[in-house]
């Protein structure tokens, strides 16, 4: 997976997040994550975040932090 | 197994609470009200002879054989016509009928050749039984009158002859065309003597609007109408009842045997999906079960470049494990997965995945649902909390306004579109959204009330402008609102859905639909009665398909379509059995029964059944495999049932994830494109040769018997079972019902499903304590999750854009006549109807781009082109143009783009910014792929004395 395409999938589903409930995007982002993105493509774009690889929407970007703490697979 | 007989009581069945009581021949019977003599008749067990009429048919009434008298009545009527009356008494035998009968049967057989030991009907003929039935035993006429016994046979249609000289002119086909498939392509042409079946305007069958649905066929009392495989190998001898394995529907067919030989596939009439009738491909489309294609050992090979080597099913498994095991020493546990198919048992899928989280020890399993109803299972999990549609076909005698939306169901669904069009005769209303003037918009006396015909990729904007209008003219069902939804969820949602930038005439600009149609089309459906919403890929496959499948169920909560006979939310499902494969756990975040691998309860279900420890943490779906392989780290692909390299979008990328891989086990009848990058081929089992259950788009739970061994030596379940004993998880599985045993064990919805029991009638899931019977219709009291839950639907626009070098929008899908990825319909003589995919394309946008009917073009994206010959069509509108992917040449998937829908990765194959201009060759992706594709299915000779 390219950097660009975690990084695109993860801003689409930020996309829809953010237009539901205000105050619910980051969570209901990184649940999503959680429950359909296999652990590897989750640390992946965390670390990708972590380096400044990729550009990721505010609250996708708060998402995907929450995400670094993860045990590595 | 004896030939399974099925009564025809003459005159369909009457649903009425209203009961009659009469005498026939003496006998007391009691019928609904409104039953004719003649199905009475048959009740009390007395067959009166007949001809024109048949159960699946209204009477007609012109044979004149079924003539009875009746008590204190004058003349004699014809049973099939006249309806039953309190106290009736009926008598079906006397002089006078006889000498009536008999004189009926005089002029029949006076025009009929006299040919019966050698008919192809002998032995299964409906005249001759009426002839036996009258003691017909001589015609005073003679034979030597004007007859029609000289009238040419037509047998242009690939699968029967019309032979008129052997017709009665009973009307019986005609009457199918029309009440039964409803497209009345046949018709009485002349009067009198000159009266004569015609298809079209007097057309040979194959040429006219005949969609060869069988109807006629099955129909025909004579051997005028007739499957050339009975004429050529004589009438069956046994049957057995069975489940089509092509599209969604699930038709039950009788299949007709003479020993191990299929005779012929004829529906079945107690077949609760298909009631008796049947498509082309269901009906017909079997043949590629003894093609010469089909492979029927299994192959390996070291290197793709290389030729297959023929092995012994041992051999080649032990391949598969070593390799498997290899990999996930150098790579890890997760560098290998599997790819359930939709096209194999539920059984078979339930075993594949379970292979994976045992005996690989992750949760690698995906399937080909993934391509196409993925956000289905979503979308309706988000809003009612379980992914299945909530009705079952029946409902839509019910209906009385439907919307079609992303579906073509003459085309992908036809045996259900059937019943659409009977139900829209009868004067339900339909609204079709889609891109493309599908058939159902207007044919024979079925027309649209409203066509959106919006722009590719503006679903979910529709979909929520003809929200805003239900919400903003106080159209919303508030009593069903406050009673089952969640409130706090709908005012939100009434809120977003009534900003005016959501109304039809702020979205016009976007979506290409007028407003005001928009606007008609919200008040017939909030409120023109029972409204009933069937949707296809044409709204999962894109980047908002999630979405677009909430905005649907957003619409059916609102307007109170919930949790009764005639409403619903209703995807079509595209193949057989897309239903059960999701059911069963093949995705990769799910265990059977869609419980998430991360419910620990769920979990322990399984690791208690299956001894091992589980994963909780979800797999790779197929675009994540394939990301993967590119990169290296996923090496090993099990491929049950699937053609990954034909079928899923963007194929340069699939083909260099297949390439980058180590071992990929291919498991399919025939060597297709995606065996073209595998390693290891296991020959698998055509639906004909299995044993399990198909589960269709109503969640009904169909047996699949085997009418033939597996001709390859192992069926698709054998040979999954023995990869797992090889890579050392045992599995030991005596037969597919002891599979499904467990499936009972493990899974909720599917507790009280047995073998038995779906022989007592296949039932829909959930089948359990809570509904013994199964259950026809979700959400009758309650969601599945509780209150119904609104969900906001914002729209927003693909990336895939138009522009100066790409300024069509592409909108691929299927076609009658093909099967997907063609595999099995290109191996029969479906070919006669669509021999290659062609390009629509208006002719507007044609004439700027100087392209005629039937020319070369190249249809060109960011993704890759391909070349295909043009079909100028207004079905398109100027600026949309449309193929299908059913033949390899085309590889139409080189075209499509890698964007898929943002919640399940489903791929965006309905919106494809693309050029089309002119072209004299195929592109060079296509003349490279067809080289690598010959080299590829090379197969080493073997030497004679081995």
């Amino acid at each position: 997976m390219s950097h660009d395409k975690l990084a695109y999938m993860a801003n689409q589903i930020g996309r829809f997040f953010q237009s539901q409930k205000a105050g619910t995007a980051i969570a209901s982002i990184e649940d999503h994550l959680r429950k359909y993105w296999d652990p590897h493509m989750r640390q992946t774009i965390a670390a990708q975040l972590a380096e400044g690889k990729i550009e990721l929407d505010p609250p996708v970007r708060a998402a995907v932090e929450r995400l670094r703490n993860e045990k590595p697979v | 197994m004896p030939m399974l007989q099925e009564i025809d009581y003459g005159t369909p069945p009457v649903n009425s609470a209203a009961m009659v009581t009469l005498m026939v021949d003496g006998h007391t019977v009691t019928v609904p009200e409104g039953t004719s003599v003649m199905r009475a008749s048959m009740e009390a067990g007395i067959k009166i002879p007949k001809l024109c009429a048949t159960d699946m048919l209204e009477s007609f009434g012109s044979c004149r054989l079924c003539l009875v008298e009746i008590e204190g009545r004058g003349g004699t009527p014809a049973s099939c016509t006249t309806p039953v009356a309190p106290g009736m008494k009926v008598h079906t035998v006397s002089d006078k009928l006889r000498k009536l009968r008999r004189g009926v049967m005089e002029l029949y057989i006076s025009d009929h050749p006299l040919d019966c030991l050698t008919c192809s009907a002998n032995g299964n003929c409906e005249l001759q039984d009426a002839a036996g039935e009258v003691g017909l035993r001589d015609v005073r006429y003679g034979y030597e009158g004007e007859n029609h016994r000289t009238a040419a046979v037509d047998g242009s249609n690939p699968y029967f002859n019309f032979d008129p000289s052997k017709c009665i002119v009973c009307s019986r086909c005609v009457r199918a065309c029309e009440e039964v498939q409803g497209t009345f392509a046949l018709t009485i042409q002349g009067r009198g003597f000159e009266s004569k079946v015609s298809p079209g305007m007097n057309e040979p069958f194959l040429t006219s609007e005949c969609v060869s649905c069988g109807a006629c066929v099955q129909a025909c009392p004579t051997a005028t109408l007739m499957d050339k495989s009975v004429v050529e190998y004589g009438q069956p001898e046994h049957s057995v009842v069975t489940t089509c394995a092509y599209c969604g529907v699930g038709c039950n067919f009788k299949a007709e045997m003479r020993g191990d030989q299929v005779i012929r596939m004829v529906p079945w009439k107690d077949g609760r999906a298909n009631h008796g009738h049947s498509c082309v491909k269901g009906r017909f489309a079997w043949g590629y079960a003894n093609h010469p294609d089909r492979i029927l050992s299994p192959m390996v090979r070291e290197k793709i470049t290389d030729p297959w080597r023929k092995v012994s099913w041992d051999e080649a498994i032990a391949r598969v494990a070593s390799e498997f095991k290899r990999i996930q020493a150098k790579a890890g546990k997760d560098a290998i997965g599997v790819i359930t198919s939709s096209r194999c048992t539920a059984e078979e899928a339930y075993l594949v995945q379970k292979l994976t989280r045992t005996a690989f020890g992750n949760n690698n399993t995906d399937t080909c649902a993934r391509v196409c109803h993925s956000p289905t299972g979503y979308g309706l999990g988000q809003t009612f909390g379980t992914s299945a549609g909530t009705q079952d076909f029946d409902s839509i005698e019910d209906t009385d306004v439907m919307i079609v939306i992303g579906a073509n169901p003459t085309d992908g669904h036809p045996v259900f579109a059937s019943r659409m069009k009977k139900r829209l005769r009868q004067g339900a209303k339909l609204i079709v959204i889609d891109p493309r003037r599908i058939d159902l918009v207007r044919t024979p006396h079925v027309e649209a009330s409203y066509h959106l015909a919006l722009s590719p990729g503006t679903n979910v904007a529709v979909l929520t402008a003809l929200a805003h209008v239900i919400v903003t003219e106080g159209l919303v069902d508030q009593a069903f609102i406050d009673e089952r939804c969640d409130t706090d969820a709908y005012a939100d949602w009434a809120a977003f859905v009534a900003d005016g930038r959501h109304s039809p005439e702020a979205t016009e600009a976007a979506t290409h639909v007028p407003a005001h149609l928009v606007r008609g089309a919200a008040r017939l459906f909030a409120t023109g009665g029972n409204g009933a919403i069937y949707y296809g890929l044409g709204v999962t496959e894109h980047s908002q398909g999630s979405t677009a499948v909430m905005a649907i169920a957003n619409l059916a909560m609102a307007t109170g379509n919930i949790g009764r006979r005639g409403v619903g939310v209703n995807p079509l499902r595209g193949q057989n059995n897309v239903q059960g494969s999701c059911d069963m756990g093949s995705f990769p975040h799910e265990l059977p029964g869609y419980r998430h691998v991360g419910d620990p309860a769920a979990r322990a279900v399984y690791e208690a059944e299956w001894g091992v420890k589980l994963e909780p943490e979800p797999g790779l779906r197929i675009p994540n495999m394939l990301d993967a392989a590119v990169q290296g780290k996923f090496l090993g692909i099990y491929i049950q049932g699937e053609d990954i390299a034909h079928s899923d979008p963007d194929t340069k990328h699939v083909t260099a994830g297949l390439r980058a891989m180590e071992c990929v086990v291919v498991h399919d009848l025939f060597l297709n494109e995606t065996a073209n990058f595998a390693h290891v081929f296991l020959p698998g089992a055509t639906f004909l040769e299995k044993d399990g259950t198909f589960i269709n788009a109503e969640r009904r739970i169909n047996r699949v018997r085997k009418v033939m061994a597996p001709r390859a030596g192992l069926g698709d379940w054998e040979a999954t079972q023995a990869i797992s004993n090889a890579m050392g998880y045992k599995m030991d599985y005596a037969s597919p019902a002891e599979i499904m045993a467990e499936i009972a064990r493990t899974t909720p919805t599917f507790a009280g499903v047995s073998y038995e029991k779906i022989d007592q009638g296949a039932m829909q899931w959930p089948c359990n304590d809570s509904a013994p019977d199964g259950t026809p219709i979700m959400h009758i009291d309650h969601f599945v999750r509780g209150k119904g839950n609104f969900v906001i639907t914002e729209y927003v626009p693909t990336d895939e854009k138009v522009g100066p070098r790409f300024p069509l929008l592409l909108t691929t899908g299927r076609i009658l006549s093909q099967y997907n990825v063609g595999a099995q319909t290109r191996r029969t003589g479906n070919v006669a109807w669509h021999p290659e995919d062609l390009l629509e394309i208006h002719p507007h946008d044609a004439s700027e781009r100087g392209v005629r009917d039937g020319d070369w073009v190249t249809l060109r994206s960011r993704a890759g082109e391909t070349t295909l010959r043009a079909l100028l069509t207004e079905r398109v509108a100027p600026g949309v143009v449309y193929t299908t992917f059913h033949h390899a040449v085309t590889q139409a998937n080189v075209v499509t783009t890698d964007y898929s829908d943002w919640a399940t990765n489903c791929p965006e194959y309905k919106v494809t910014a693309v050029q089309i201009s002119p072209s004299n060759g195929q592109s060079e992706w296509q003349l490279s792929y067809h080289a690598h594709a010959v080299e590829s299915r090379r197969i080493e000779a073997v030497a004679a004395d081995e």
